[in-house]
């Protein structure tokens, strides 16, 4: 075999890429070396189990990906807003809009989300790490060599072409032969494997490692919403896997389950692909809406209105994310009957979620709002989500979906509710859990740009394509040189550079913020208005985060704190704090499964049996690996204390 | 990570590793139920979907299946001995007994290769039908999970044979037992709706 | 654990007794019986249910109190199994495009009239 054969050749865009790939690769490598950081590298970041670090590398990844994904839907608005300029040809107009999807959701929104909840959520509760550190570190590298390999596809072998939610019989071996859509199954089987396992891990640390006197009804809303979530990660996720393995079985060894030979019933991987596809939305939204009621309750300085409501709301939205899947293809040609079933548990759904936007809404009623930055998405979500839910559903409704259907009008509602929903979240979680994580607080000027920017961006790319869809312009179509549809679309496309122009400003203000920004002196880094125990740590967080736990036994218990003059830290209560120890094993066994996969997505078994007999080997040694980590001295504890409180 | 350690109960769930452990796992069968589930529902959909393959009435021996359910179910009991003799506190006993449970737990695995290579031969594969692809899966998944018990338990004997019984060692052994039962359960499942109600139909 | 001392864990032996039977019922059912066919499907998923049931509460020790861990394992099994019968009972419920159950006239009679307004259009 001939490297030709698998490199990706033809396309200049591609070209750029391959050329722009190997130079940021070279410059990595040159400045790693050149400021010997290979050492730095392996043993503060690639063999952490730090949980803090761990979030880092998500985030980290998911702004990557956010690039990757953005730059993915600049080109398709280039070419919709001309389409006679021959920019993209269908092929690769087919293969960006796959991409895009896939990385949107599955590599960026849940990396995002769970790398803030890696970060917090201990923080929140007062726990020392998660309750287990190795398979936090395994959860990561599975996802990062699930990501590394789907990307990879544009240069190697193809990226798949068959949309985000790769419909049987086109994604079968018969009608898409080639690697390309083995790397989109490859990509999210070993990412899937990570997402549910960071589910086991969270559930269990909340359920299992809350401060002392902490009830289920004491947490934070955030720390809610991502146990609620990781519920319907673990119960979500096992079908996405089947679903996967399935259509990877008929790929590759010649099964039936979705072919058109065989009597096998392709239908069944759209029913299969959204059972586990619409519990996915919530598990995108619902932290989106934990993070807004923290933001919103702490820049309201009032406490969130409704505190039980919003969390038997969570889990009502939680259990009747199960109920309403078929609403993905009510034009698959189901009786009425059916249909009419999913219809009306669909519009179910809109209560709930309702109850939650009208507390928030009473949570700002009276109160002295200080507009930060992430008040700011916070406050900019809750009209742009509604619009979002409303048409929602009006898709919702059986009947008129069938004119909605695969239109633009679809396309319009679903960036609504996950931009303004889980992007706008991702931002404000970001900036506002900022100080936390890095010592210092994003510049609030340029982060103000930002919002403004993509914030007006995002309406004027979006709210157009309703109209667009009305009109009857179909989603995934690459010519569009329609008389009517002409001027909205060229709109569209100037918002979408709204936007990336808010995501330029915003990375800047990261590089300027890291140059300029005034270093956190305490914990309670937004005005003394922190109310959960996050904030009542010392910034930058030691690697143990809590040198004594407080007795918790209401919500938001550092504004009592405060008032009593408490901190984390009381001299004579101090004990030796149990840490697990750094491990390469969760980097090597992944790196192994990632190279099972890559051998799968080209069927060249040989690699893919030798991937996975080293993954074993790592397995098996970690049974036999008895390292119950190491503690740390009374001493250490108290010199780090009043070295960073400054007593 | 607390290092208090109860002085009375079960050794596995002394510790707060040894509890958090259980509780994973716990949350990870819930987790299996789903992912079975499915597969269950592709069978279920997919069923007299044969193509131009045997129909499974013509294939399904009821004696072998029965002989199978029985091997499992006397494992899934032996396992439950296993653990009641590490409750206490007797390492030969439990060694004893789960060897007792892989040896029952190899037979199983032994019928049903031949199994399907019997069935392979009398023109039913993967490929020849979506039935017998959903038929195939199903039952295979089982069969590797049981395959993988069976290699993961031979790794914890060897462990015990090195430590004794230990808050760690004792975990382990309780879930690897949660998983053995935990498969039995399956295959209740699957002996009732795959082969009594094939046999049915 | 008070029966953790005994030689032999009765309910342990009572809970293997209980699946055999169970299994034998179940088997007799399905191949030997003369019972229409609906009624064997349910009576022996019944009896597999039941059976799940000694696994989990007899062997499995799903409510044990020592364990620290509350509803916990007991919760996950329940909402398992109930996710496991929305998916099953869904799938064949949607895969079935709501048209074949039901072979009265009646349902043609709609089909028909359907069909007709499709016609009408």
């Amino acid at each position: 075999m001939h490297i030709t054969d698998i490199l990706v050749t033809g396309e200049p865009i591609i070209y750029g890429a391959m050329v722009s790939m190997a130079l940021v690769g070279i410059a990595l490598l040159f400045i790693l070396t050149y400021f010997k950081k290979w050492k730095w590298l392996w043993s503060e970041w690639l063999t952490t189990v730090d949980h803090k670090k761990i979030g880092v590398m998500y985030i980290l990844s998911a702004l990557l990906m956010l690039f990757r994904g953005g730059v993915d839907a600049m080109m398709m608005r280039v070419q919709l807003a001309f389409p006679d300029l021959g920019f993209l040809n269908s092929q690769h107009y087919n293969e960006i809009f796959t991409t895009h999807g896939t990385i949107m959701i599955i590599f960026m929104a849940m990396p995002f989300l769970i790398g803030l909840m890696n970060i917090i959520v201990p923080l929140q509760i007062g726990a020392r790490d998660f309750a287990f550190p190795y398979l936090n570190a395994l959860s990561f590298w599975s996802f990062f060599f699930g990501m590394a390999l789907f990307n990879i596809s544009f240069v190697i072998g193809g990226s798949p072409d068959a949309g985000w939610t790769s419909y049987t019989p086109l994604s079968g071996a018969a009608m898409s032969p080639g690697p390309g859509q083995n790397f989109y199954l490859m990509g999210l089987q070993l990412s899937g494997i990570g997402t549910l396992a960071t589910g086991i891990n969270l559930m269990v640390t909340i359920l299992k490692m809350r401060a002392p006197g902490m009830k289920l009804f004491h947490m934070p809303i955030f720390t809610w919403s991502t146990l609620v979530t990781c519920f319907i990660i673990v119960f979500a996720f096992p079908i996405l896997t089947v679903a996967l393995a399935l259509l990877t079985i008929d790929r590759i060894f010649g099964a039936q389950f979705f072919t058109l030979t065989g009597e096998g019933l392709p239908m069944m991987w759209a029913n299969l692909f959204w059972m586990w596809g619409h519990p996915e939305v919530y598990i995108v939204i619902l932290p989106a809406f934990g993070i807004f009621s923290e933001v919103i309750a702490t820049f309201a300085k009032k406490r969130l209105f409704g505190y039980n409501v919003m969390v038997w709301s969570m889990i009502v939205i939680a259990l009747l994310s199960f109920l309403v899947w078929v609403h993905h293809f009510f034009t698959m040609g189901a009786g009425a009957f059916v249909n009419s079933v999913f219809s009306v548990s669909t519009m179910l759904i809109a209560v709930p979620t309702g109850v939650k936007i009208f507390n928030w809404l009473a949570t700002l009623y009276k109160s002295k709002i200080e507009f930060t930055v992430p008040m700011l998405w916070s406050l900019a979500f809750i009209p742009s989500f509604i619009l979002g839910g409303v048409t929602g559903v009006m898709l919702g409704m059986a009947a008129a979906d069938y004119q909605f259907h695969n239109s633009y009008f679809l396309i319009a509602h679903f960036h609504y509710v996950l931009i303004a929903g889980t992007v706008f979240a991702c931002f404000a979680g970001l900036v506002f859990w900022y100080p936390k994580m890095f010592g210092h607080k994003m510049n609030e000027r340029l982060g103000k740009w930002a919002f403004w920017l993509f914030f007006f961006g995002f309406h004027v790319c979006f709210f157009p394509q309703y109209f667009l869809g009305l009109d009857g312009m179909p989603r995934r179509l690459f010519i569009t040189n329609v008389a009517e549809w002409l001027p909205l679309n060229v709109i569209s496309t100037v918002g979408a550079f709204g936007m990336g122009l808010g995501f330029i400003v915003f990375v800047y203000n990261v590089y300027y913020s890291f140059r300029y920004s005034a270093r956190e002196t305490t914990g309670d880094s937004w005005n003394g208005n922190g109310r959960t125990l996050e904030w009542a740590t010392t910034t930058p967080v030691p690697y143990y985060n809590f040198a004594t736990v407080p007795y918790v036994d209401e919500i938001d218990p550092y504004i009592r704190m405060k008032e009593e003059g408490k901190t984390t830290f009381e001299e004579d209560k101090v004990k030796p704090i149990h840490m697990p120890s750094y491990t390469g094993q969760p980097f090597i066994m992944m790196a192994f499964l990632g190279l099972a996969s890559f051998g799968l997505v080209f069927e060249w078994m040989y690699v893919a049996v030798f991937g996975l007999i080293g993954a074993v080997f790592m397995m098996i040694r970690r049974s036999f690996d008895y390292d119950d980590g190491y503690y740390v001295p009374v001493e250490e504890i108290k010199r780090t204390e009043k070295k960073a409180r400054g007593l | 990570m607390a290092a208090e350690e109860l002085k009375t109960g079960p050794l596995e769930y002394r510790t707060q590793e040894g509890q958090m452990g259980i509780m994973g796992f716990w949350i990870f069968l819930g987790a299996e139920v789903v992912l079975f589930a499915t597969l269950f529902a592709t069978y279920a959909v997919l069923f007299g979907r044969t193509a131009d393959a045997p129909l499974p009435s013509e294939l399904f021996e009821p004696g072998i299946v029965l002989v199978m359910t029985f091997l499992l179910l006397t494992s899934s009991f032996t396992c439950g001995l296993a653990i009641h003799e590490m409750r206490r506190g007797s390492v030969k006993g439990l060694i004893l007994w789960m060897v007792i449970t892989l040896a029952l737990g190899l037979g199983f695995l032994g019928f049903e290769i031949y199994e399907f290579v019997h069935y392979a031969h009398e023109g039913a594969t993967i490929q020849s039908s979506a039935f017998w692809s959903a038929f195939f899966i199903l039952a295979g998944t089982h069969g590797l999970h049981v395959t993988l018990g069976i290699g993961w338990a031979i790794l914890l004997l060897i462990q015990i044979k090195q430590r004794g019984l230990t808050n760690v060692t004792s975990r382990k052994f309780f879930i690897i037992s949660l998983y053995w039962h935990f498969l039995d359960v399956i295959w209740i499942f699957i002996f009732t709706s795959v082969y009594l109600i094939g046999m049915v139909i | 654990m008070a029966d953790s001392k005994k030689r032999v864990p009765m309910n342990h032996v009572i809970g293997f007794i209980l699946s055999l039977v169970m299994t034998l019922v179940a088997a007799w059912a399905a191949i030997q019986s003369d019972l229409p066919v609906t009624w064997v499907i349910i009576g022996i998923m019944i009896l597999a249910l039941l059976q799940a049931g000694v696994q989990l509460f007899m062997f499995m020790h799903v409510t044990e109190a020592s364990s620290g861990n509350g509803h916990v394992p007991w919760n996950m099994m329940f909402h398992g199994f109930a996710l496991a019968g929305i998916i099953v009972a869904g799938s064949l419920f949607v895969m079935s495009f709501g048209h074949d159950h039901g072979d009265t006239g009646e349902h043609q009679q709609h089909e028909q009239q359907e069909s007709e307004d499709h016609s009408g259009h």
